[in-house]
């Protein structure tokens, strides 16, 4: 049992995210040193962790919906609704608990509405969530009326700057997160159910399965992920910027579910590699800091890589290993 | 009534109420000069949504546009300010390495049957990227050619001036809706947007079609980069992000059904000079903030595909293959 | 022997997929100015003949003619420019664009580069009055009833063709009227020389329009016939095949006691779908339905199982009414599905056997009470064994498996549900000779264990084997229950053939 999570846990993508790590640290040889200070531990490593929590998060939703064979657009301008009330309200006087219960709700609200876009008006996923994805912006600079609402909530602010067990509080709510919802998808039904539905929603309606009601919940959890992320990016700013919070994120967490192994049409998947394909993109863009590249150079890399997945999935590359495959055993012979 | 038309047939009127609305509120809003203005401010989004409607006609989707223009803009200012070309040569090499790009994206959507989606995102990334690595600031254009062209107008009547970007602008709409109206290159992209088995068995090159669309979308991209360029004498990597969501937005409450096959290349300017009443009557409101041109547009989205939902409901049940017996 | 000028011609053509014979040296030939209809139940190898003929396919062996010279056809583009054109039943055409524009895609009238509309209109509407077609060339094709639709297809690939034409089953979404339209246009087209295939699972339609057929089975030619010399009974008993035993048939012989009543079925019925229908299923019987394709058998099963709930009539189950709207209200209840089209509708292909077992269950169990691996492998060995499904492992992709391997999946899908009643759309379509035996043993056992079950096939032998009664379809109506000495193939054949009136 022992062998096999370990052989779980050697494939693809931890390779992939221990070789850009390592690239990193021949970039900049201090990389891996982790110091502990004032209670909590630095380190490039620890940094690559808290700043890839939010896409982490995010990935965690939107791989749900993936296997549904669907997409959510709108988590970028999600996330910046759900910071932009939080500021608001703790601006306001209101308790910071209220403040979060309420940006949460903001998140769910969101999720149930473009579930039933995709669920019960049978809109193109990408289509039903491309509205918020405009408006929910215009809602969110709405909401703060067009400035950075800065506060100084310390118990708000811990979301993003604070730590536990030495750890930052993204990064425990990351891990927390993914070993919640990990659990509630497969210590119960919902997570077979959800691939059902993504390899074939008609056998999967044939089969029993309530895939309208499924669709509603996974989009909406996929909301409440968004709100999450948005209240670590608003508290460790001590704002909300409604213009830039998010932006094109969902793009990373896409990124983030498609590395992690999960097809854009839908089926099998694994939060946890989703979650590791986040760190990936995260260690690329700090290994593109440390050394002294512009942030920018990060699209490049994103691009190569995306379109190297593109072709690895292709029909095309599957084509030409099975021809290799044959002439290498034509070979052996 | 053409089925097609009744999306087109809501914008006009939407826009029709809507301005004879702002104008009621507003007088000075009907005047040549706010017109001509109208058509300048968004001649750049004008220019990319005529592109991004043949994409969306054919069932696709362009992600990479205004990364497209931010890069055009950045190329034209550095071959013009850093390597001394004159702006026409320099307006040449962008649109050339443009359709070079979009070329590529159609490629890959073509032969790796991947989403749309998916590769004009890294085109996205790839385009706002190599921009950046270009350079990461802003780059000025100082070209007696560009000074020239950026201040042609020819005045209205009414004191109004039509830009030549405007003018500009008006020209690729009435070249886009010919070429989708009345060209086969024109009724091959609908019939991709309608359905591609059929249209393959009905010998439309399907592979060819697809690369000329994305081509055709990127170098709009890029000329309403040139066009950006012009308006803001400069060029900058960061220009124009976001612009895909409001071309998108233009073209859908355009009529432009948003999964392909249905809408008109005039629907789209009607839906770019919708989004540009929204934007003048917030500056004229003066209390209204910018964001409510977003929220108005996601509305409208929602507003638009709602009602195509409705319109195009009883085909698309139609369409499903009868139960096998 | 004659010499005839065949327009088109397939000789000795065989078609090999995998280990699979799909078309075995078959011979065919086609005159011009006759419809010839081309007749096979599913498998038979009819669509990877017609598919071969347009060039959709090339073939593994033999040659094809056309005006007696040997050609190649390599897409369906190419067989175009020999003449030969297609239509099938899911139009494929553009319903998004205008009449016109269909006719002409790729061909447009051009003035200056430009697509002359004006001329293109002209042409389409002197075009479509050639086939009595009045409407405006310019509306949108998708606003046409599909019978228009149809005839527009036909116009376009005779206009672009001109030599042979092929039909694949294109009346299979008309009503009675539609079809006498098209069967005007046909008929027109044969008068004009034109070679025409018919391609259809309606024999009074074959009757009415063909001159000969040519019967395929099981990738063989059985028949090549005029249609004169040939009766209705003739020809199903030759789709139907094995020289079916008209005397002596293996049915159950020994009237079963009346057991209870499971489900009783009162005047249930959909619009559009199937005609209103009353059944009383019995606890441990078999109700084989019998009918051809398009005869209203799996729409029946659907309606059965709430896919398409029924808008009229009432089920009683257990002597209770129930209202069984959703596949989840019928499962509820106790009710298995096995859907015909296994790809589509029943298997997850990514997914493990295992996970295509367990699922029906999971899904009545609900979200919350989950199976762990531990309890999903013991029902998927259970259950699989039970079956004798040949996986080298459970956590297999089911994709993997054998056609015949997957249906024993899905059936043990719903198995593990210990369903009281039980549908089986073609259970044992297209699998091989181990798996059928295996599924009508099944079938057997349940039966004999008190299940009640629905099974719908096309093939006689088999439903006649293990049937305690059998209901026939023909045009989306129930139109017989035979039961007792009446279950035997011929009665059957005899049912299915019959037409309205007596049979002669």
């Amino acid at each position: 049992m022992n062998r096999l999570a370990f052989g779980r846990l050697v494939n693809t993508q931890t390779v992939a995210l221990v070789g850009v790590l390592l690239l990193n640290w021949l970039l900049f040889p201090g990389f891996f040193k982790i110091e502990w200070q004032d209670g909590r531990l630095f380190g490039s490593l620890i940094d690559v962790l808290n700043r890839g929590a939010p896409v982490a998060i995010l990935a965690i939703g939107m791989t749900a919906v993936i296997a549904t064979k669907g997409v959510d657009l709108s988590v970028g301008a999600v996330m910046a609704m759900a910071g932009a009330v939080a500021a608001t309200l703790v601006v306001a006087g209101y308790p910071t608990a209220l403040a979060i219960v309420a940006a949460l709700a903001v998140g769910l609200l969101c999720g149930l509405w473009n579930g039933i876009l995709v669920a019960l008006l049978d809109i193109q996923p990408i289509i039903a969530t491309l509205v918020l994805m405009v408006a929910g912006r215009g809602i969110a600079q709405l909401i703060t009326e067009g400035s950075i609402v800065t506060f100084s909530d310390p118990a708000l602010i811990f979301i993003g700057t604070g730590s536990l067990f030495g750890f930052p509080m993204p990064v425990v709510i990351a891990f927390t997160l993914l070993v919640l919802v990990t659990l509630a998808v497969r210590k119960t039904a919902i997570g077979l159910f959800i691939e059902a539905v993504g390899v074939n929603r008609s056998a999967a309606t044939l089969a029993g399965i309530r895939s309208r009601l499924l669709l509603i919940v996974v989009y909406a959890l996929s909301g409440l992920c968004a709100a999450i992320a948005g209240l670590i990016v608003t508290a460790d700013i001590h704002g909300a910027d409604a213009n830039n919070a998010g932006l094109w994120l969902e793009l990373d967490a896409i990124l983030a579910a498609v590395i992690g192994g999960t097809s854009l049409l839908g089926g099998r998947f694994s939060i946890a590699m989703s979650v590791v394909g986040a760190l990936i993109i995260q260690a690329m863009n700090t290994g593109i800091l440390v050394s002294g590249f512009p942030p920018e150079f990060n699209l490049v890399v994103k691009a190569g890589m995306i379109t190297l997945i593109l072709v690895i999935q292709s029909p095309f590359s599957s084509q030409f290993m099975n021809w290799l495959g044959r002439r290498n055993r034509g070979a052996a012979r | 009534m053409n089925r097609s038309l009744r999306p087109l047939m809501a914008t006009v009127i939407i826009f029709a109420i809507a301005y004879a609305a702002a104008v009621m509120q507003f007088p000075g809003l009907l005047s040549t000069r706010v017109l001509g203005n109208f058509l300048t401010d968004n001649a750049f989004l004008g220019i990319t949504a005529v592109g991004m409607t043949f994409v969306i006609l054919s069932g696709g989707i362009d992600l990479s546009v205004g990364a497209v223009i931010g890069f055009t803009g950045v190329l034209v200012a550095v071959l013009i300010s850093s390597l001394g070309l004159h702006p026409l040569v320099a307006f040449a090499i962008a649109l050339v390495v443009a359709a070079l790009f979009g070329a590529a994206m159609g490629f890959a959507i073509h032969y790796l049957q991947v989403p749309a989606f998916i590769v004009t995102l890294a085109g996205m990334f790839l385009a706002r990227g190599g921009a950046s690595v270009i350079t990461q600031d802003s780059v000025p254009i100082n070209h007696a050619f560009y000074s020239y062209l950026s201040s042609l107008y020819f005045r209205l009547p009414g004191g109004g001036r039509l830009s030549f970007v405007g003018l500009l602008m008006v020209a690729v709409f009435i070249v886009g809706a010919i070429v989708a109206h009345r060209t086969r290159f024109g009724s091959y992209v609908y019939a991709l947007g309608g359905n591609t088995t059929s249209a393959s068995l009905m010998g439309v090159p399907v592979a060819r079609t697809t690369i000329q669309i994305y081509m055709l979308s990127s170098v709009l991209a890029g000329l309403a980069g040139i066009v950006f360029s012009l308006y803001t004498s400069a060029g900058y990597p960061l220009a124009a992000v976001g612009v895909e969501l409001d071309a998108i937005g233009a073209v859908v409450i355009g009529g432009t059904l948003l999964t392909g096959g249905y809408g008109f290349v005039f629907g789209t300017f009607v839906g770019v000079m919708l989004l540009g009443l929204v934007q003048t009557y917030i500056i004229f409101d003066g209390t209204l903030s910018s964001w409510w041109t977003k929220i108005v547009i996601g509305f409208l989205l929602f507003l638009f595909i709602v009602l195509q939902r409705l319109v195009f409901a009883a085909s698309s049940r139609g369409d499903r293959a009868p139960q096998k017996a | 022997m004659e010499q005839t000028a065949f327009r088109m011609e397939a000789r000795g053509v065989s078609k090999i997929f995998g280990n699979h014979t799909a078309l075995d040296a078959v011979e065919f030939g086609l005159l011009p100015g006759e419809v010839h209809a081309l007749l096979g139940e599913n498998g038979a190898g009819k669509s990877t003949l017609i598919k071969i003929l347009t060039g959709a396919y090339q073939p593994d062996g033999g040659k094809i003619l056309v005006d007696g010279e040997e050609v190649v056809l390599n897409s369906p583009l190419h067989a175009q420019s020999f003449g030969i054109g297609a239509v099938y039943q899911e139009v494929n055409l553009l319903p998004n664009r205008s009449v016109a524009e269909n006719l002409f895609l790729g061909h447009q009238p051009t003035r200056f580069g430009l697509v002359d509309r004006r001329r293109m209109d002209r042409e389409a509407r002197v075009l479509l009055q050639r086939y009595g077609l009045g409407i405006d060339p310019s509306s949108e094709l998708g606003t046409h009833s599909v019978a228009v639709q149809q005839i527009v297809a036909i116009a376009r690939a005779v206009q672009l063709s001109g030599k042979v034409l092929i039909l694949d089953e294109p009346t299979a979404s008309l009503d009675r009227d539609e079809v006498q339209r098209l069967f005007e246009v046909v008929a027109g087209l044969k008068r004009d020389g034109l070679a025409i295939v018919f391609i259809t699972h309606f024999l009074d339609q074959v009757f009415a329009l063909a001159d000969r057929v040519t019967i395929l089975r099981n990738g063989k030619l059985i028949d090549t016939r005029r249609l004169d010399e040939l009766t209705r009974t003739e020809l199903v008993r030759k789709m139907l095949g094995k020289d079916i035993a008209f005397s002596g048939s293996t049915s159950l012989k020994t009237e079963r006691p009346v057991t209870d009543v499971l489900i009783d079925y009162e005047g249930y019925g959909k619009k559009r779908s199937v005609h209103p229908f009353s059944l009383t299923i019995h606890k441990g019987e078999v109700i084989g339905v019998a009918g051809l394709l398009g005869s209203g058998r799996t729409e029946m099963a659907r309606i059965m199982f709430g896919i398409d709930p029924a808008d009229q009539g009432t089920a009683t189950l257990n002597g209770r009414p129930v209202a069984i709207k959703t596949a989840v209200d019928a499962i509820k209840h106790g009710f298995g599905f096995c859907p015909e089209d296994r790809k589509a509708d029943g298997i997850f292909g990514e997914l493990s056997v295992r996970e295509n077992i367990v699922i029906a269950l999971q899904g009545k169990l609900g979200w919350f009470r989950a199976l762990n691996r531990d309890e999903q492998l013991d029902l998927a060995g259970q259950f699989g064994e039970a079956m004798d499904i040949r996986a080298a492992s459970l956590d297999m992709p089911v994709k993997l498996l054998s056609g015949g391997n997957q249906q024993k999946v899905i059936l043990a899908r719903w198995l593990a549900t210990d369903p009281a009643f039980l549908i089986l759309d073609e259970p044992t379509r297209g699998i091989d000779v181990g798996a059928h035996a295996e599924i009508v043993r099944t079938i057997n056992r349940l039966r004999d264990d008190g299940m009640a079950l629905v099974v719908i096939s096309s093939e006689l032998d088999e439903v006649v084997a293990y049937s305690s009664r059998i209901v026939v379809m023909r045009d989306r109506e129930m139109v017989a229950e035979l039961r007792g000495e009446d279950i035997s193939p011929g009665v059957i054949v005899q049912a299915i053939a019959t037409h309205g009136e007596k049979a002669a």
